[in-house]
This record gives structure tokens, sequence and C-alpha cells, in this order.
């Protein structure tokens, strides 16, 4: 510190930079004394109440079953597993619910400023109606309006051979992978490698050169020629195991339940209003001039809003983009009122129950949606630095 | 800066030292208290004692935690007026500690967060369709203080799809309610028969029952009188049967705090002389003519001899109030759930013990 005062400030309370270290440890020394009185009176209050504390539990079988379970889960699991099956039924949703309400939300987005009236009016319509009623009636509505013309098991639908339709899901053939998949997904990921390199090196040509190259179409055509290829030559990499009807239901097959279609639904419209706002706000930001400098150009009302105001559009879209998209993943929590078993149904409901833990489920709980919201912003952060303006 | 750490240390010094000096008490000596060994625990209990009445006393009522609303355990009218068994309970509570049913006020609590509220302070007594079973006594730091119905978990079917025995369920998507016990005794019951099963676990019981009547499960489960009340619910109510199966044990019961002998005691003995008072013939009808019957039992009781009431911190007449606000457990019974009620349940295992049922009230005296 010398170094950069010169040493005109001796060392002791008179140098602002002692005095300011001082003060920040102080503080941090209060907040580490209260993490610490607050465990302590917790530990000691617990064990006074005789209530069981700490994660062994996690170690314990379960022993309640759970309808959707993405790995492999039983009545036997413990309940680490059953926090596992929780924490991928959350993410698959939140996935989904992610892409379809941005992609939504930008189509809606741009439609509200169509000049066509009847499209504009249309897309105003669904962003008051979507974004002014409550997220918990949206699933109600979706979930009973999705169970209602549905049929029982016995009269499923059947729009093509071995997919059922019923009040139990939609039922899909499970496809069973031979001895030749390993061929078609290297296929699949040489397709995917090459469109990478290809698209870049077009871009390159195009930024040297001026020749256009269509990458995209191509990286398409090679994404289905290459895999269409192994299959041709080496057969079919998987079988497809159809469901039988049993009982009451059918046995076999996978499965898309109501629960996760009118939650997927519920969420991706109520957030897609949001989105929609974002999007005309960020469009509307862009200058009229840089349309009108791109409609002298001679470029298409498409492509001036692919090439000339989205892209500049983003870099306001982003940032309030990604607090709907923790939004929506922290909303998914609500899965629970129709009986979609994700995290908090699972672990701070069944399991929280079964144990009587509430400070370690609930502590746990909310540590992951910490983790999610954090690396979503990592995610969104990194994407939005690379899209700002560059000074040059 | 020379010393950084110096520096640091008298920062950490002074944080800790000043927040230590402002605490409202010493958590260096609660830490070492665990190395007292566990010979202080009944210490722990004798400080608490009294605890609860004592805050009840003061506060003027009992914060009582029932159902969100199960028909014949605890369920509001129109006028938001509780009534059921459980909520009765809680009524016999408070005329036991103040002589006037209604100083109580009802927390409608869900099967999830039921457990939290008691743990944590914000209701005194759980009386909510509550199974006592060990792992809630032990883990979750309660006591229960006796059962105010035997139940048991069965199955509500359509009749129209043809089961007759728990055993033709193989297969079948059964929805229920999360957060209680059902989902448990569910898995056993199919794991332990080897036949599969898809559960649909909600978080109320409103939307798990509209999902059955959609035909989006086969079943729907819970303790036999939850699936008498929610059979009312149903669009068509007789299109659906209750299989006469019961595939576990269901003891419900109040369950109070662990750690107030006191209280635990007061809950304990009310719910005993409400079962002691129909043993003896006591009603809230005739309740004045027998203050003056020669009975030694019903003496004892009403409080006319001895001092029961004053060991749990009570007046003597704790036990008359308690009957005078509800009636006797059969008076309760037949009130809220039985015959003439249409949840339309028969005594069975409900009935005291010199009548073949299983309530077997311990003595006053």
């Amino acid at each position: 510190m010398q170094r950069g005062q010169g040493g005109k400030v001796p060392f002791g309370w008179n140098n602002p930079r002692v005095r300011s270290f001082v003060y920040q440890a102080a503080v941090l020394g209060i907040v580490l004394a209260l993490v610490w009185f607050f465990t302590a009176t917790a530990q000691e209050n617990l064990a006074r109440l005789n209530i069981s504390s700490g994660f062994g539990f996690l170690d314990t079988t379960a022993g309640f079953g759970i309808i959707q379970t993405l790995i492999p889960y039983t009545e036997q699991s413990s309940y680490g597993r059953a926090f596992l099956v929780g924490l991928l039924n959350t993410l698959v949703v939140a996935v989904i619910g992610i892409v379809l309400s941005v992609m939504l939300g930008f189509l809606i987005g741009v439609m509200r400023l169509s000049r066509n009236w009847l499209v504009a009016k249309i897309a105003a319509g669904y962003v008051e109606v979507m974004r002014n009623v409550p997220l918990l009636l949206h699933l109600f509505f979706w979930y009973f309006a999705v169970l209602r013309p549905l049929p029982g098991p016995a009269e499923s639908i059947e729009p093509l051979p071995g997919v059922f339709l019923n009040n139990r899901g939609l039922i899909l053939p499970e496809p069973v992978f031979g001895a030749t998949a390993n061929a078609f997904f290297l296929a699949i990921a040489a397709a995917l490698i090459g469109g990478f390199f290809l698209i870049r090196w077009a871009r390159k040509r195009q930024v040297a050169t001026g020749q256009l190259f269509p990458a995209w179409r191509a990286s398409v055509a090679l994404l289905v020629i290459l895999p269409g290829v192994v299959w041709l030559v080496a057969g079919a990499p998987f079988e497809l195991e159809f469901a039988e009807h049993a009982g009451f239901d059918f046995a076999g097959g996978m499965r898309l339940l109501p629960e996760f279609v009118a939650l997927v639904l519920g969420l991706t419209l109520y957030t897609a209003g949001f989105i929609a706002e974002i999007v005309r706000a960020g469009i509307l930001s862009v200058s009229k001039g840089q349309r009108e400098a791109a409609a002298a150009l001679g470029l298409k009302d498409s492509t001036t809003l692919r090439l000339v105001v989205i892209p500049q559009a983003l870099r306001l879209i982003i940032p309030p983009l990604t607090s709907q998209i923790l939004n929506l993943t922290k909303n998914s929590s609500l899965a629970v009122a129709i009986a979609y078993p994700d995290l908090v149904a699972v672990f701070a409901g069944t399991v929280l129950n079964q144990t009587g833990q509430a400070i370690e489920v609930i502590a746990l709980t909310m540590a992951v949606y910490l983790t999610l919201s954090l690396i979503t912003s990592l995610l969104m952060n990194w994407y939005n630095a690379r899209i700002a303006l560059k000074e040059r | 800066m020379k010393n950084p750490l110096a520096a640091f240390i008298t920062g950490i010094l002074i944080g800790v030292g000043g927040l230590y000096f402002f605490l409202p008490y010493d958590p260096l000596a609660r830490a070492e208290r665990p190395a007292m060994s566990a010979g202080t625990a009944a210490d722990g209990e004798r400080m608490a004692a009294g605890e609860t009445l004592r805050r009840v006393r003061q506060r003027g009522f009992i914060q009582c935690g029932v159902s969100q609303g199960l028909p014949g355990f605890s369920s509001p009218d129109e006028r938001g007026r509780w009534s059921g068994i459980d909520a009765d309970f809680c009524r016999a509570l408070s005329g036991a500690i103040f002589g006037n049913p209604d100083q109580l006020r009802f927390r409608p609590l869900s099967a999830k967060d039921r457990f939290t509220a008691l743990q944590s302070g914000e209701i005194d007594i759980l009386s909510r369709n509550t199974t006592w079973t060990m792992s809630r006594d032990t883990q979750l730091g309660f006591n229960f203080v006796g059962v105010t119905y035997y139940d048991g978990q069965s199955f509500m079917v359509r009749k129209a799809a043809g089961i007759e025995t728990t055993a033709d369920l193989a297969g079948a998507t059964i929805c229920t309610e999360t957060g209680t016990t059902t989902e448990l005794n569910l898995a056993d019951y199919f794991r332990g028969r080897g036949l599969s099963y898809r559960v649909l676990s909600f978080e109320k019981n409103d939307e798990a029952i509209v999902a059955y009547d959609r035909g989006r499960c086969d079943a729907y489960t819970t303790d036999a009188s939850g699936l008498y009340a929610m059979r009312l619910k149903l669009s068509d109510p007789d299109a659906n049967k209750i299989l006469s199966e019961i595939i576990s044990k269901e003891p419900l019961g109040p369950a109070v705090r662990q750690g107030d002998p006191q209280w635990e005691d007061i809950a304990r003995w009310t719910l005993n002389a409400l079962l002691e008072a129909e043993e003896l013939g006591i009603t809230s009808e005739n309740l004045d003519e027998m203050l003056e019957s020669d009975n030694p039992r019903v003496k004892r009781l009403l409080g006319r001899e001895g001092a029961y009431g004053s060991t749990v911190g009570l007046n003597n007449d704790w036990a008359a109030n308690a009957i005078r606000a509800v009636g006797n457990y059969g008076e309760m019974f037949e009130r809220n759930v039985g015959k003439n009620t249409p949840l339309g349940i028969a005594r069975g295992q409900n009935a005291l013990w010199t009548d073949g049922g299983l309530q077997y009230a311990a003595p006053v005296r």
C-alpha cells in the first residue's frame, strides 16, 4: 500500500486504507457471527424439541411412488434419489417452457407491431389476457381444459398406429436402441460438427469475398442425409416397442402426462405475454432512421427486421428477458397444484412430510433454485456481453 | 499497510465482540450444553412445563390447527363457523381451560404445512385428522394425546369400472393428496403384493377429487372417513363406491409439541373425559342433573370430589365445562359424522369398548 501512497500516510488509524479495511473486516465478522449464532440456536432448539436434524435422511428409503421419473426410480430408492427425480422433472419443464415461451414471445411481440390492424390487435389482446390472469388459474384452466375433451383409456384416440391419446396422457411407442445405434448417433454428431464448421466457413468467405453460400440449408441437409445413409446401410438403429392395452391403462411405451402438458402450456403462455412486451419495447427502442436506411438500401421488411432491427433490439431485450426466464423456472414450483411431480412437490412436499426435517429440506430446495437462477444469469450475462454494443 | 493481518483480526474481533455484547444471551454457554449429556433433558422439560397453558391464558384463546375443509372433521360453513369432530375437540379444550367453548381461533392448515405450524409454535394443538405414527411421535418432536377417530385407508372407485376388491386395482392410476401417510401406505400395499400402480399426488384434495371426477384416475384414496366426505363433492356421488377393504391402520388424534407435559396432560385428559362421560351416561343435556349424582365416578369426573383439575393447572369443573361445550364423545360423533349426517358413518370401531368398539378411556381417578 505504501507503494501506491508513496509512504505519505503512515500505517495507523489515520490511513484511510487501514480504516476501510478494518470496517470491512468488522462487517464480515458480524455476518459470520450472525450465521453462527442462527445455526447454533436452530441446532439447540431442534435438540431441545427432539426434532431430528442433519442430512442423513437422504440415504433412507423413500418408500413412495412418483408418476414421472426420467431416471430409474422405485419405492426402494433413497430420498436422495427422489430429490434427483424431482430436480430433473423441474429442469425438463423449465427448459422446454423457456424455449417455447421465448419463441412465442418473440412472435407475439413482433405481431403487436404489425401494420396489419387485426394481427396487432390479436397480439395486444393475447398480452392483456395472459399477463393479467394469475398463473395458478392458468394452470388449473389448462389442466382441466386438457383433461375435459380427452376420453378414457378404453376409448383412446389413435391418430397414428401405436400412438394413443387419452386422459392418461399421450402414449407413444418407445424406441429400443439396437446394436447399430452407436453408428447412427455418431452420424448425427458428425453432421452437427460438420454443419457448425460449414457455417463458420461460409461466414468467413462472405466477409472476405462477399459471396453467399446457403450454409444453413446445407447443414440441415447434412443432418438429414448423413444419419439417413447410415440408417439405410446399417439398418434401423432402434426398434419401436408399442404400448399395449392392459387393464385400466396401457403398459409399455413412453407417455406424455396431461399434468406435464398443462404445466408447460400454462407457464409458456403466461410468460410469453411478458416476453412479448419486452420484445416490443426492444424493437421500439431502435431508432426509426435505422429502418428507413434499411428500406433505402432496398432490404425487404423481413430482412430489415432480422438483420437490422432485432440485433440492435436484443441489447435492450436480454436483461429483462433474463428475469422472465428466471421467473418461469421458479414459477414451475406451482406444479404440485396439478400433481406434476416437480422438485417442490416431491422433495419439499412428500419427503418433507415423511421426514419432518423442514430446515434441511427447504434449505436444499432453496439452494437448488438459487443455483439454477445463478447459472441462468451467468449464461444470459455472457450472451448479453457478446451482443452488447461494440464501441469501435 | 504494513500489517494487513493485524488489521483484519482487529476488525473481526470488533465485529464479533460488538455483536456478542448485544446478544440477549450467551451462545457460548449454550454450545457447551450437549456435552452435559441427555440427563439435562428432564430439566428442559421442567422448565417448559406450564409454558403453553400460561401463554394460552395470557393470550385469551387457543390456536387450534385444523384442516382446510373436511366435512365431519373440520370444515367451515357459509358463515365461517367450524364444525366437525376435530373442531369440537378444540372447543372442548377451550371449555376445559376457559369455561367457554369459543375462546379459540381455528387455523386451517394444508397437510403439508401442519407439522411445521405445530413445531414452530404457530398453533398450540394440531387437531386435524392426523394419523398417530411412530416417526411423527419421535422424529417430529410431537406427542399424540389419544385417538379421536379410528380410521383406515381405503379406495373410492367408479361403480361402472367393475372393481370389487383392491386386488382389481393392479395397473390403476390413483389420485391422492400429498403430505399425508396415504402415499406411503399406497406404495407399501402395492409393493407388498407386487402390483403396479401410478400415483398422482395433488397439493389439495379439492383438485384431486376433480381430477378423479374427470376420469384422470381410476381410484381416489384417503382415509375411509375422508372418502365418505369427499364423495359428497362429486358430480354424481351415487355412481361411486367405497371399497370395503381397509389397507392401513389410521388412528387419528390430536397432537401437541413435546416438552410441555402439563399441556399434553390437559389435552389427553380432556379427550379421556369426553369418552368417560359417554361411558357414564353424562350428556350435555343431563349434565346439571348428573352434577347431583351419587356415583363416585361421576362425582370425580365432574369435580364434585377430589381435585383432579388443579393437578393440571385447571379448575375442578374442567371436565364438566368440556362436556357442556360439545357433549360427550358419542354426541360429538353422531352430530358430525354419525348416521343422521350426510356422511352417515356407523360407530363401528369407534364405539366404546363396552359396546364392542375400540374407544377405551383411562379412568379419571
